[in-house]
């Protein structure tokens, strides 16, 4: 089983997701304010998620107005050096359908 | 700290909220956790339950589970999943596959964000309808290939594990891969009409690690509403919240508005509030003094030492409490054998909690299952063959005016529904 998973987020990951590319929260997507961070629901794939930091919130939720994942990160704070996570992170939420590549 | 944690002091809104439409049922199965059978006369009308859907929006409730009784006997029932549906809360229902012919089928096949859980216990009919009732197995594949034949896409199968049906794991598999469905099992609470079967019906402790090898191999393929958490202490954590999460992501609200912590706690101690009460559902959610001191740290009791704590939680809530258990002990399906100790250090003496909402029939019917009939008669009564007297549990039980509005609880009014 854990081999599966880790094959499939490795794909997703190196594969499908350009944070060189702009994105965007799935309109199929709802965030949920939490105080952890935000809880997510795909209403598509009935996928239940968790964002679990605020900064990842505000990458998630910016990522519309921004060229590129890159720059929503940095607009939203995110610390040099916590960079590669967030992009790990959101490779993963690529991979699930929760944030989609934009036109 | 970890999500986890976040998850036992509580969240904003309920991950997994169960809305019980009605008491009202067609079918008396021998376990029903809600007891039901019979309307409530004061069941939400229309405009409430809308009301409590507008609410439900408005705290971003991503989905319901909607249950009951079987909630499509209302007669409102497909006014209000499209309703719901529309102010974005998605909606779960559970079935015993009665109203699903083929035009109904059809329509749901049709609509986003429905999901559909046929109940079925057994994967044969003697199996199934010994604890659902006679025709009951017919009527859920029935629903099943009409859903199949109008395309919906992955209905779910939802099993209730007994000691009758563990066996059949990978024949339930099979009708669900056939009917392009999802299978998802659950445990069997002493909940409702449970508590009168649980002895009987209740996994062996072998059947049990039975269960977790099965789940370890096929975790990622069968639901099982996170309610097999009290098994991970065999090993492997099975996939999901491995937590109680009554009253933190979890909780119920009954056909009469009444809030419980959990589907498997209709009870007065685990009562939080009223939907009807002022400041409606949230405020309930959010601050009535159950949910907040279910909320707080639990500090484990008996099971503190035990070294699978972290695994298992001690267990679920309303499986201790519905046996006779104290909640800080052992759960009474213990994996390491602590709850069968306890059950048995209970004495003859001890009394098992006994809901006061019940809307069970009181006289069973030719559809009710054998299993009901068994429990349900006399005690001093020779247990040869099916009984069809009730135990009398209401003064005016044997007359014929009995259960007509006699009780504040129940007007005795009887949908006109097949079985019934």
């Amino acid at each position: 089983m854990s081999t599966k998973s880790a094959e499939s987020a490795g794909a997703a990951g190196v594969g499908d997701f350009d944070p060189g590319a702009p994105y965007r929260c799935s309109p199929q997507v709802s965030l949920r304010p939490e105080p952890f961070g935000a809880l997510v629901y795909h209403f598509g794939t009935r996928k239940l998620s968790f964002l679990k930091t605020l900064p990842l919130v505000e990458v998630v939720k910016g990522l519309e107005d921004h060229p590129d994942v890159h720059s929503a990160i940095e607009a939203a704070g995110v610390e040099e050096a916590q960079r590669p996570a967030y992009l790990k992170a959101l490779a993963g939420l690529a991979a699930s359908g929760t944030i989609e590549a934009r036109q | 700290m970890k999500l986890v944690d976040h998850f036992q002091y509580g969240l904003n809104s309920p991950i997994c909220l169960t809305w019980e439409l009605t008491y009202a049922c067609n079918l008396s199965c021998a376990h029903c956790l809600s007891s039901s059978g019979r309307r409530d006369p004061r069941e939400l009308s229309t405009a409430e339950a809308k009301a409590v859907i507008d609410e439900l929006q408005r705290m971003q409730v991503f989905y319901i589970n909607i249950g009951g009784g079987e909630p499509t006997v209302r007669p409102d029932f497909w006014e209000l999943l499209d309703y719901s549906i529309a102010h974005n809360v998605g909606v779960k229902f559970s079935t015993n596959g009665l109203k699903i012919d083929k035009k109904r089928a059809a329509q749901l096949a049709a609509t986003d964000y429905v999901d559909i859980q046929i109940s079925l216990d057994g994967a044969t009919p003697e199996v199934n309808d010994y604890v659902r009732g006679p025709g009951s197995y017919d009527m859920a594949i029935r629903a099943l290939e009409n859903l199949a034949e109008a395309g919906f896409a992955q209905p779910k199968i939802s099993v209730v594990m007994t000691r009758q049906n563990v066996d059949q794991l990978d024949e339930f598999k099979a009708i669900a891969d056939k009917y392009g469905a999802q299978l998802r099992i659950t445990r069997l609470r002493p909940s409702g009409r449970g508590a009168d079967v649980w002895d009987e019906l209740h996994p062996l402790p072998s059947q049990q690690k039975q269960m977790y090898d099965w789940l370890v191999d096929r975790g990622d393929q069968v639901l099982t509403g996170d309610s097999f958490f009290h098994l991970s202490a065999f090993g492997e954590a099975l996939p999901g919240l491995n937590l109680c999460g009554a009253g933190r992501v979890v909780c119920l609200i009954d056909p009469v508005g009444d809030v419980y912590a959990c589907p498997f706690a209709i009870h007065e101690n685990f009562l939080a509030g009223n939907v009807r009460d002022e400041g409606g559902f949230q405020r309930v959610w959010e601050s009535s003094d159950l949910f907040t001191e279910l909320r707080q740290p639990q500090t484990g009791g008996a099971c503190q030492s035990c070294m699978h704590y972290d695994a298992c939680q001690g267990g679920c809530m309303a499986a201790k409490f519905f046996t006779g258990l104290p909640l800080d002990g052992p759960d009474p399906e213990c994996v390491r054998g602590f709850g069968e100790q306890a059950l048995a250090a209970r004495g003859d003496d001890h009394v098992i909690p006994k809901s006061d909402v019940n809307h069970s029939r009181t006289k069973l019917g030719k559809k009710s299952p054998v299993l009901l009939q068994l429990s349900m008669g006399r005690p001093d009564a020779p247990s040869t063959g099916p009984r069809v007297s009730g135990r009398p549990d209401r003064a005016c039980e044997t007359s014929p005016l009995a259960g007509m509005g006699a009780s504040d609880t129940d007007s005795g009014l009887r949908l006109p529904v097949a079985g019934s």
